[in-house]
C-alpha cells in the first residue's frame, strides 16, 4: 500500500514530511505482541532491561506513523491493558495504569506527527526521551494521586532511564520502519 | 453540533477512551480482589502466553545446557578440583555443626518447642517478569495443577525470593521480596531484634521498624522470623548493608537479599510446612551428667606435642582436638589417631589427644572419609573388632589429613554414644562398634568422659586430655 499525503492544517513541515503509513494486520497485531512479550520476558536474563520501555516505543512509532489522533489513542489503549495485564498483582496493579498513560502517549504522538518531521534520528530521539518522561509523570500521577499508592518519584533515574530509551528506540524505530508500507 | 463533534472528534474519543478507562479503574479499587482471586481477561491472558514463555524458556534452557555441557568446558576441571576441596572442607564443617544440632534438638525435645519444618517443594523455573520497573513480580512455569495454592513461599538454597501471589492453571505469580508492596516478617540473627523487610520501587529492600536506640552493626544476617506465617523461622533473607538513622524513632537499614533476585532462574516452592518437635529418635537418651556436662566451660588449649612430646608450632588444636569439632577423640576411629603430619603445614595437623601410638597420615591426598589411608603406625583395633569402616560424612572429621582449614574446637563432646564426637554418623547411639574399639586401643584413664556407658559420666571439666 502506498504512503498518503495527508495535507493539516497548522503543520511546521513540508508535505512530504507528514506522509501516512499503513501496516499489515499481521504487523499491526504481533509488533504490539512482540513488544509486550519481550517486555515480560528478557528481563530475566538482564538485570537493567525493566528500564526499556518497548511497548511505549511501538506505542509512539504507530502513532506518528499514523498520524491519526484516534487511531493512536487506540493502540496505546491496547498496547497499555495488554502490559496491565502481566504487570503486576491485581491488588496493585489494576487493569487500567498503562493503558491511561499509553492513550494520552498515543494520542499525544499522533498529534505531534502532524505538526513536525519525526522522521529524522534526532526528532525520534528528542521524541522518545520527552514522551518516556511524560509517560512516567501520567503513571506516577495514577499510581500517586487517582490510586493513593506510594510512588517516589526520581527525577535522576527518570532521565537516565529516558536517555536509555531514547537511544534504543532509535534502533528499534529503524527496525520498525522496515514494516512499513509504501 | 456536526461541526462541534467533527472539530473535537479526536479530543471526545480521547476523553471517552480515558474515562472508561479510570471507571474501570475504580470499580477495581472499589471491589479488590481477594487473595488468589484472578479475574477472567487477566486469566485468559497470562493461560495463551504461558505456552509460548515456557517453550522459549525451555528451548533457552536446552540451548544452553548443550553449550555448557559439552563445548565449553574451560576451567571445569580446576573447578572440579577447588569444589571437591570445599566438599571436603564442608564434610568435617557438617560434622561439627550436626554435632551442634543434636545437642540442640535434644534442647529443644527438653522445652517441648516446637518448630517448623518445610515439609515438601516444588523446583519451578522463572518464564517472566511484569516487564516494568513499578512491579518486579515474577512468573514460575508451576500452577493450580502442580499444587501451588497463594501465599505460599517461593525460596532459592540461597534465600527466600517471595510468595505466590496469583495462581493460574500453569503458571503462578511470585511477589519478590523487593516489589515494593511486599513485606516480610524478619529478624536480626545475632540481635534477634525482628521486623519488616520491605520492598522499595527501585528494587532495594529495607528492614523497618526497628528502634534508633538499638545496635545494628552492618554485616549482621537477616533471617525469617516465622512471624507472617509464610516463610518457615530461619531462613536466610539477606545481610545489613547500611545502618543509618531515620525518620521516627526507627533505624534505616538497608538489606542485600541473600538470593539474587535480579537473576534468579529455579526457584523452590514450599508447598508444604510442618509443626512439629524436634526428631529425637535417633539421638541418646539424655542423662543429668549429660546436660551438665553440656553447660560445663570449655577447656582451654594446649599447644599440641608431638610423638616426642615437644610442643608443635603452629599446632593450635593440639592437646585438646576434640570429637566435636575437626579433630577426633574418643569414640575415633583409632586408625585415624595419628598425626596428620606429612607433607602438611603445622596448621594443618590434628594431634589425637591420648592416642597411642601417635601415626603419621603419609598420603597428603588421603580423604577425610577414609582416615586409615595413608595412616601409619598406629593400630587398628576397629577392624579387629568388626567395626564398620569409617566412610561416613561423619567420620570424615575424625582426622582429617588435609590442611582443610577445619575450625579446631576446644568444646568438649557430649559424653554420649553418638554425641561423643565425629564417630560413624550411622552408628547406634551408644555403645556402638565405633567406640568399642576406641576402649580398647586407648587406655582407660585417656577415654573422653561418658563414653563407656558402663561408667559414671564424669565431668569433663576435671581432666582435659592430655
Amino acid at each position: 500500500m502506498s504512503s498518503r499525503v495527508m495535507p493539516y492544517r497548522g503543520s511546521l513541515t513540508s508535505r512530504e514530511q507528514v506522509a501516512v503509513y499503513d501496516f499489515s494486520w499481521p504487523a499491526i497485531i504481533f509488533i504490539p505482541l512482540v513488544a509486550v512479550l519481550i517486555q515480560i520476558f528478557i528481563p530475566v536474563g538482564f538485570r537493567y532491561f525493566p528500564i526499556i520501555d518497548l511497548p511505549l516505543m511501538v506505542t509512539i512509532f504507530f502513532a506518528t506513523a499514523r498520524r491519526n489522533p484516534i487511531s493512536g489513542c487506540l493502540t496505546g489503549c491496547i498496547i497499555g491493558l495488554m502490559q496491565d495485564l502481566f504487570a503486576g498483582p491485581l491488588q496493585f496493579h489494576p487493569l487500567g495504569m498503562y493503558g491511561i498513560a499509553l492513550t494520552i502517549i498515543g494520542y499525544l504522538a499522533s498529534s505531534l506527527g502532524l505538526k513536525i518531521d519525526v522522521e529524522n534520528p534526532g526528532s525520534r530521539f528528542l521524541i522518545t526521551y520527552i514522551f518516556f518522561v511524560l509517560h512516567q509523570g501520567i503513571y506516577f500521577g495514577v499510581a500517586h494521586g487517582l490510586l493513593r499508592q506510594a510512588q517516589v518519584w526520581s527525577w535522576s533515574h527518570v532521565a537516565i532511564s529516558a536517555l536509555a530509551n531514547a537511544v534504543i528506540g532509535l534502533f528499534v524505530f529503524a527496525l520498525l520502519d522496515r514494516f512499513k508500507q509504501r | 453540533m456536526d461541526t462541534f463533534l467533527g472539530r473535537y472528534k479526536n479530543l471526545i474519543v480521547l476523553a471517552a477512551i480515558l474515562f472508561a478507562q479510570i471507571i474501570g479503574l475504580a470499580v477495581q479499587v472499589r471491589r479488590p480482589a481477594q487473595s488468589g482471586e484472578t479475574r477472567l481477561i487477566r486469566l485468559w491472558a497470562v493461560s495463551a502466553v504461558t505456552p509460548v514463555e515456557k517453550a522459549v524458556v525451555h528451548a533457552q534452557k536446552w540451548v544452553y545446557d548443550a553449550w555448557t555441557s559439552y563445548f565449553y568446558l574451560r576451567g571445569v576441571r580446576r573447578e572440579n578440583r577447588e569444589l571437591r576441596a570445599e566438599i571436603e572442607r564442608m564434610k568435617i564443617d557438617d560434622a561439627r555443626l550436626s554435632e551442634d544440632a543434636r545437642m540442640a534438638r535434644r534442647v529443644q525435645a527438653l522445652l517441648a518447642f516446637k518448630e517448623q519444618y518445610v515439609e515438601s517443594t516444588i523446583a519451578a523455573q522463572v518464564i517472566g517478569t511484569s516487564g516494568s520497573e513499578q512491579s518486579r513480580v515474577l512468573y514460575i512455569d508451576k500452577g493450580s495443577k502442580d499444587g501451588i495454592k497463594p501465599d505460599m513461599a517461593v525460596i532459592t538454597p540461597t534465600g527466600i525470593v517471595g510468595k505466590i501471589m496469583q495462581v493460574f492453571p500453569g503458571s503462578a505469580q511470585v511477589l519478590p521480596i523487593n516489589d515494593q508492596f511486599s513485606g516480610v516478617g524478619v529478624a536480626l540473627k545475632d540481635t534477634r531484634l525482628q521486623g519488616i523487610l520491605k520492598g522499595a520501587q527501585n528494587g532495594a529492600t529495607r528492614l523497618q521498624y526497628i528502634m534508633s536506640d538499638e545496635k545494628v552493626e552492618p554485616g549482621e544476617e537477616v533471617i525469617t522470623s516465622g512471624g507472617d506465617r509464610i516463610f518457615p523461622k530461619g531462613l536466610p533473607v539477606g545481610r545489613v548493608v547500611t545502618v543509618e538513622p531515620g525518620k521516627d524513632l526507627f533505624l534505616n537499614i538497608r538489606v542485600v537479599p541473600a538470593a539474587r533476585l535480579d537473576q534468579v532462574e529455579e526457584v523452590l516452592v514450599v508447598t508444604k510446612i510442618i509443626d512439629k518437635e524436634p526428631d529425637t529418635k535417633d539421638l541418646a537418651p539424655i542423662r543429668a551428667a549429660d546436660i551438665l556436662a553440656e553447660r560445663l566451660p570449655t577447656v582451654p588449649t594446649k599447644p599440641g606435642t608431638d610423638a616426642a612430646g615437644n610442643p608443635k608450632p603452629g599446632d593450635a588444636n593440639a592437646g585438646a582436638a576434640t570429637p566435636a569439632g575437626g579433630g577426633s577423640g574418643s569414640g575415633a576411629h583409632p586408625s585415624a589417631a595419628g598425626t596428620a603430619s606429612a607433607n602438611k603445614p603445622p596448621a594443618g595437623t590434628t594431634t589425637i589427644s591420648g592416642a597411642k601410638p601417635v601415626g603419621t597420615a603419609t598420603s597428603p591426598r588421603s580423604t577425610p572419609g577414609t582416615p586409615t589411608a595413608g595412616a601409619t603406625g598406629a593400630s587398628k583395633p576397629a577392624a579387629a573388632a568388626g567395626a564398620k569402616p569409617l566412610t561416613t560424612p561423619g567420620t570424615g572429621a575424625t582426622s582429617s589429613p588435609k590442611p582443610t582449614g577445619a575450625p579446631p574446637t576446644t568444646k568438649l563432646p557430649p559424653p554420649n554414644g553418638p554425641a561423643s564426637g565425629a564417630t560413624n554418623a550411622q552408628a547406634p547411639p551408644s555403645g556402638d562398634a565405633s567406640t568399642t574399639p576406641t576402649r580398647k586401643a586407648q587406655p582407660a584413664s585417656e577415654q573422653a568422659p561418658g563414653t563407656n556407658p558402663d561408667q559414671p559420666a564424669k565431668p569433663p571439666s576435671t581432666e582435659p586430655p592430655q
